[in-house]
């Protein structure tokens, strides 16, 4: 593989998703900030001031952190599923598929794509959060690096949806009747110790759970999880996801006659 | 593999067949080779499989069998290197609508590996020489068709490709931007860019390329340079506009007539004779010619005379 070709090919990919991103900023940029800045005003201010503490603190400060991860992760795969599905339905997907790029190329530039919008989007609603609340980071590391690969993870599922896709309903099938119900029950606005020990057991199968409780231990130092077991979970669902869409690309999986 | 010793093929392929997942068998084994710096036609009636042989080329369609090598790469086992030396311009506008003209051209610049200046230089040279420099920031959806198919051969040569395959690039292109198009397209194979041409303008064909191969139903069945394929022509039909009406068609030896109004003749020639004999014999009668043409295309005479070919035993299949 020409490792100097496929670096300028990925880089041109990332190039044109920001420009993309940038270019439809209200589509992309605009209704995160407003949908979380409603769930800072209602659930942590109007609400949250009557349920109290959770876990030691005020809930509106226990919430941001899941409110932060649901955005990265929501934003992460909507970026990927919507652009490659778009490529794909415009056919200017093609111009990748006769350039001499790798497709683990078409993966990682789509994927970065994602990370860079999840995380733009993550910023802006951590800086809407600091105007709601007090939020100090306590481990720098872990707040990070559950950050970027939580990002991967979704970036990857949203890929695969795309690569399946057909139609434009079915790209928002699996955020409406997938991905938003887990990330609700993930922990974002509770934690599973208030559960009946048999949901709290059902809770676990629920990857977007340790997603959010390592992000929240990174920044509260509090967490439901065990946080070794956040990051197996992380890298085991990267390691698998990747290799599927490798696969998927080399069958032509959607893509290819 | 179809080879010819001693000069370098473009593109060969061996026995490649498509069977689709409906059951349609697209190619049934085509056999053709292109040789380095030809302008080569690839013609065939709708639903031939011209498109899907470009698309299994250019990777867009996976093969059911056979091989293909791209200047001696096989795309089974070196295709990125093969992939490396073509340009496509296929036959569907497959522009990212929403994007500048000029980043349509950049990034494809980008996907071939082009570093960012040199990618901007080649975009900035392919822009104009297609003439749509001074739309580079428009979005390409604002572009007319004629502008959109040019933008798509500026896109597939950005990466200065040895093998550039256009599948119908003036397929509703007006006639004066068809002809600067030609133009274009004859001075890129000049400077040695093979050049692959898919058309349903056979007067396109002739007039441009060197060979050509004729696919019908999934096979090849015409493969030879385009004078060895005009010559099996054997009869051609003149239209000749006359000074003076005529109330019959006159009989002329070795032609046959048929007026077609009172001032227009049509005239059969036949292999034996030639344009003197018709003109000395109109002479002796008197009949003063205006002008002459061909009633049809050469290439598309003799196009629609082997795919009919077909359809006749077609026809006698079914008894009609």
């Amino acid at each position: 593989m020409n490792v100097a070709l496929n670096l300028v090919a990925m880089k041109t990919i990332v190039r044109k998703e920001i420009v993309r991103v940038l270019r439809i900023w209200v589509q992309t940029i605009v209704p995160p900030a407003i949908t979380m800045t409603l769930y800072f005003i209602i659930f942590g201010n109007l609400i949250g001031r009557r349920i109290g503490t959770m876990d030691g603190f005020d809930y509106m400060q226990y919430i941001a952190p899941g409110l932060i991860m649901m955005s990265v992760i929501t934003n992460s795969y909507g970026n990927v599923v919507s652009s490659f599905f778009g490529a794909k339905f415009g056919r200017h997907l093609e111009e990748m598929l006769v350039s001499p790029m790798s497709n683990a190329t078409i993966i990682i530039g789509h994927v970065a794509g994602g990370v860079l919008r999840g995380v733009l989007v993550g910023l802006l609603v951590t800086i809407i959060a600091l105007f709601f609340t007090k939020l100090e980071v306590r481990h720098p590391f872990i707040t990070i690096s559950i950050v970027l690969l939580s990002s991967v993870v979704f970036a990857l599922a949203g890929f695969i949806n795309a690569v399946y896709a057909k139609k434009f309903d079915d790209i928002s099938i699996v955020p409406t009747f997938v991905l938003t119900p887990l990330t609700y029950l993930g922990g974002v606005f509770y934690s599973i110790s208030l559960l009946p020990d048999f949901w709290q057991k059902v809770s676990l199968a629920n990857p977007i759970l340790y997603m959010v409780n390592a992000f929240r231990y990174g920044i509260l130092g509090t967490s439901d999880i065990d946080i070794g077991t956040a990051y197996a979970i992380l890298l085991i669902f990267v390691i698998v996801l990747f290799t599927a869409c490798q696969q998927l690309m080399h069958r032509g999986v959607g893509i290819r006659e | 593999m179809v080879t010819i010793p001693g000069l370098m093929q473009a593109l060969s392929t061996s026995n490649l067949t498509k069977t689709y997942a409906n059951g349609n068998q697209a190619l049934k084994g085509i056999n053709f080779s292109v040789e380095a710096g030809d302008f080569y036609a690839l013609l065939g009636p709708n639903g031939a499989g011209k498109t899907t042989a470009i698309g299994i080329i250019s990777s867009l369609v996976n093969k059911s069998g056979g091989e293909v090598e791209i200047f001696g790469h096989n795309i089974d086992t070196n295709l990125e290197a093969a992939k490396s030396c073509i340009g496509l311009v296929p036959q569907e506008i497959n522009l990212n609508l929403w994007e500048s003209v000029h980043n349509v051209v950049l990034n494809q610049a980008g996907y071939y590996g082009l570093a960012r200046r040199l990618a901007g230089a080649r975009t900035e040279k392919y822009l104009r020489a297609l003439r749509l420099w001074d739309r580079r920031d428009d979005q390409a959806r604002s572009l007319s068709g004629g502008m959109k198919r040019r933008l798509m051969i500026a896109r597939a040569l950005v990466h200065e490709p040895k093998l550039l395959i256009l599948d119908e690039p003036t397929a509703g292109v007006d006639i004066e931007i068809r002809r600067s198009m030609w133009e274009f397209l004859r001075a890129i194979n000049a400077a040695g860019t093979t050049i692959i041409l898919t058309t349903h303008y056979l007067e396109e064909a002739e007039s441009l390329c060197r060979h050509v191969a004729i696919i019908d139903e999934g096979k090849i069945i015409e493969d030879a340079p385009m004078s060895t394929v005009l010559r099996k022509l054997q009869r051609e039909v003149f239209v000749l506009s006359l000074a003076e009406p005529l109330t019959e068609a006159p009989e002329l030896n070795g032609f046959e007539t048929v007026l077609r109004d009172d001032c227009e003749l049509e005239v059969d020639k036949g292999p034996a004779v030639n344009l003197n004999d018709l003109f000395a014999q109109l002479n002796k009668r008197n009949i003063e010619v205006v002008s002459l043409r061909n009633k049809a295309n050469r290439l598309e005479e003799l196009f629609m005379r082997l795919v009919e070919k077909k359809q006749d035993g077609f026809k006698e299949m079914v008894g009609q």
